[in-house]
């Protein structure tokens, strides 16, 4: 099962760029998507039975932590490839993308599926390098998919940054490889994860913590942590929106997994909070600072992107607080925040499509212009300004409770980030719904299935916890510890 | 070849990369750049074969070929055709500064070996002096991709710090496992095919290749 989830999407990519742009290029995307979504399932039945697995000859795992963010990946990505069909069929009637380009688009998409779901399973952490390199350069010219200026901008900021950030992490990985070596002997053995968690209390402690320094400033680069952050508003913003979507939804609790991964090594290795330390820091200043640049954006998509910089500052803020209870959250966090986000960059296409623009100043009366786009908007960010019932609440809560008890000091800092935050969404999103329908707003159809799908999981997910979910954040809990 | 001599060679090449790379922090001309990148890369294959052969590690010959390959031969073809079409060869930057960039240079390799000197104590590898020499490469490239605003040169100083981690996983763990090394320069080869696009992306869009003039997703207050 868990190779056929690896080869659906790269056979799909195939199939894909050979396909090219034919009028049924987009029901063969959700169906490459729907198939992998089914393996993802079937996966995770199987781990919900059997308990965690190896397959390929040790080369992949899956284990609680990386089958329920499978599931997510999977999940998320299909239902992307349905808002896609008809936001890229516009997009294509607005003379923004042509033939070329749209066959380039649906391969690339099934590729970074790809790259993901190979991060999250693969067992040997220079792998996991290889495939998050793999995951950006695929993503690279689908935020220049546009050529604008803006767009050509992004897409090159993108590649430089993350390209310098992520060799910072090879160089982490090459000195954890040092240290697993003395202990596992030489070979391919010495990278498995499997290995590595097992012997993590042998590894020489100073190697380690210089290791986490460079897999922190990498992984964290792809985060988007404060002050490495750069790149993100842009590339998030300047793509084609399913890709924003996927970008912000699923690539950063990619590169946030593997970060947590490096540091429950480190932590095995030192014996000590130091990596977790790090990790509140630069999560904590991210809450900060995103909850700040949020107040001053303009453009709907870019202020979104902030959003997501703050959400990823308090995972990695929890994760490194650590203890059962911010573990729990952080981990339920990732999940909402990613069902919540990619819902809202789906609803944020629509407006923006009905508009002809980004502008939020420009955004106005989708109440009425049309209701499923403007409660969509209004209900996300209720949900992801932390508004109860919806599943961000409780996440932020643990967090919150975990906070009090462990960093008592921190708390008035996590608060005044979570509270601004608030402030700025709901300062710009409620003129964008209220309000008469504008002479220039054009009515249109919107792909109404994955907005309501994903709002619905938020809330469901903040009222009662399925079983299965609950058991898998327990024992990922304990994996973590 | 005794270890002690191997050694010797070893910190020879070593020299040569980080004196190529000091040379590509302020070299002007395009075709120059090329031509130290491509002398950084045959240095490090010809280290690679030394390692392996000393360490008797045999997969150390397929990376040392691979990097002949890739590093030496196809990669600086790639530039040196991107640089013809785009007529770009005659452009000289304007490098500002030169001798605070060598200087920043300096305290960098010194940097690196106060912060490799752990590593070093623990290591029993022929190769251990040379690390250092490796981190100061990686460096030296991240300095060159900041400091320098034409987008060949980036690209140049971003496969520099490439090579500067090659480097590092030769001499500290005589290199990463094969896997890995095959995974990584297939990453290098994809992204060398996205920046050839995107040379011609920016040079149609802003009609030269000086990536100052791309400074409108700015911050608006």
């Amino acid at each position: 099962m868990l190779l056929v989830l690896l080869l659906v999407p790269l056979f799909a990519a195939v199939v894909l760029a050979f396909i090219g742009d034919r009028r049924f290029a987009p029901e063969i995307n959700i169906a490459g998507s729907a198939a992998t979504f089914a393996a993802g399932a079937g996966l995770a039945v199987q781990v919900y039975m059997e308990g965690p697995m190896l397959a390929g000859g040790k080369f992949f795992f899956v284990d609680a932590f990386n089958v329920y963010l499978s599931v997510l990946t999977s999940f998320v990505s299909m239902t992307t490839a349905i808002f896609s069909r008809r936001y890229m069929r516009r997009e294509r009637e607005h003379g923004r993308v042509g033939h070329i380009r749209m066959r380039f688009y649906h391969a690339m998409f099934q590729l970074f599926i790809f790259a993901m779901l190979l991060c999250l399973l693969t067992n040997n952490v220079g792998v996991l390098w290889i495939a998050m390199e793999l995951a950006t350069l695929s993503t690279v010219l689908l935020v220049s998919l546009y050529r604008t200026p803006t767009a050509i901008e992004a897409a090159w900021k993108y590649f430089i940054l993350c390209g310098v950030g992520i060799a910072q992490a090879l160089f982490g990985t090459v000195l954890l490889y040092f240290a697993a070596e003395k202990v596992l002997g030489e070979g391919g053995e010495a990278l498995l994860w499997t290995n590595l968690s097992r012997i993590s209390g042998e590894l020489e402690p100073t190697v380690l913590s210089l290791a986490f320094v460079f897999l922190m400033v990498g992984y964290g680069t792809k985060v988007g942590l404060v002050p490495l952050h750069n790149w993100l508003p842009d590339a998030h913003s300047e793509g084609p929106t399913p890709i924003s979507a996927v970008l912000s939804g699923l690539l950063l609790n990619i590169a946030l997994y593997a970060l947590v991964r490096c540091k429950v090594l480190v932590d095995g290795a030192t014996g000590t909070h130091h990596a977790g330390h790090i990790m509140m820091g630069f999560g904590l200043l991210s809450i900060l600072v995103a909850a700040f640049s949020l107040l001053r954006q303009k453009d709907i998509k870019r202020m979104f992107s902030y959003s997501s910089i703050e959400h990823m500052g308090i995972a990695t803020f929890a994760f490194g607080l650590g203890g059962p209870v911010a573990t729990f959250g952080a981990l339920l966090h990732m999940l909402v925040h990613s069902l919540a986000k990619s819902s809202i960059f789906f609803t944020v296409g629509h407006a923006s499509q009905m508009h002809r623009t980004q502008e939020m100043d420009r955004i106005k009366g989708l109440f009425r212009g049309n209701p499923l786009v403007g409660w969509g908007l209004m209900l996300g960010v209720m949900a992801i300004a932390g508004m109860p019932p919806f599943g961000i609440f409780t996440s932020e809560f643990l967090i919150l409770t975990a906070t009090m008890k462990d960093a008592p000091l921190l708390t008035p800092f996590l608060l005044l980030g979570l509270a601004v935050a608030f402030a700025a969404l709901f300062r710009r999103v409620q003129p964008m719904v209220a309000g008469d329908v504008p002479s220039y707003q054009k009515p249109m159809k919107a792909a109404h299935i994955p907005v309501l799908l994903h709002m619905a999981l938020v809330l469901v997910i903040g009222i009662y916890m399925p079983d299965f979910l609950n058991k898998w954040f327990h024992t990922a809990v304990e994996l973590l510890k | 070849m005794n270890i002690h001599i191997a050694a010797q060679i070893n910190s020879f090449l070593a020299a040569f990369v980080l004196l190529t790379a000091f040379g590509m922090l302020v070299q002007r001309r395009m075709y120059g750049l090329v031509h130290l990148f491509t002398w950084q890369g045959l240095f490090l294959s010809l280290n690679t074969a030394v390692v392996g052969y000393v360490a008797q590690r045999h997969h150390l010959y397929i990376s040392s070929v691979l990097t002949l390959a890739l590093k030496v031969i196809l990669l600086p073809y790639i530039l040196h055709v991107l640089i013809q079409r785009l007529k770009v060869h005659k452009e000289i930057e304007t490098v500002v500064n030169v001798p605070m960039t060598m200087l920043i240079g300096i305290a960098l390799v010194i940097f690196s070996y106060h912060l490799m000197s752990p590593v070093r104590e623990l290591s029993t590898l022929v190769t251990r002096s040379t690390l250092a020499v490796a981190l100061a490469t990686v460096m030296i490239g991240l300095l060159m991709m900041i400091t320098r605003k034409h987008a060949v040169t980036q690209i140049i100083g971003f496969l520099a710090m490439e090579n500067g981690l090659f480097f590092a996983a030769t001499s500290a763990t005589y290199g990463m496992p094969l896997v890995v090394e095959l995974g990584v320069a297939l990453d290098i080869l994809i992204a060398a095919f996205i920046f050839g696009i995107f040379f011609f992306h920016i040079h149609t869009t802003f009609d030269s290749l000086d990536v100052e003039q791309m400074a409108r997703l700015k911050e608006e207050d």
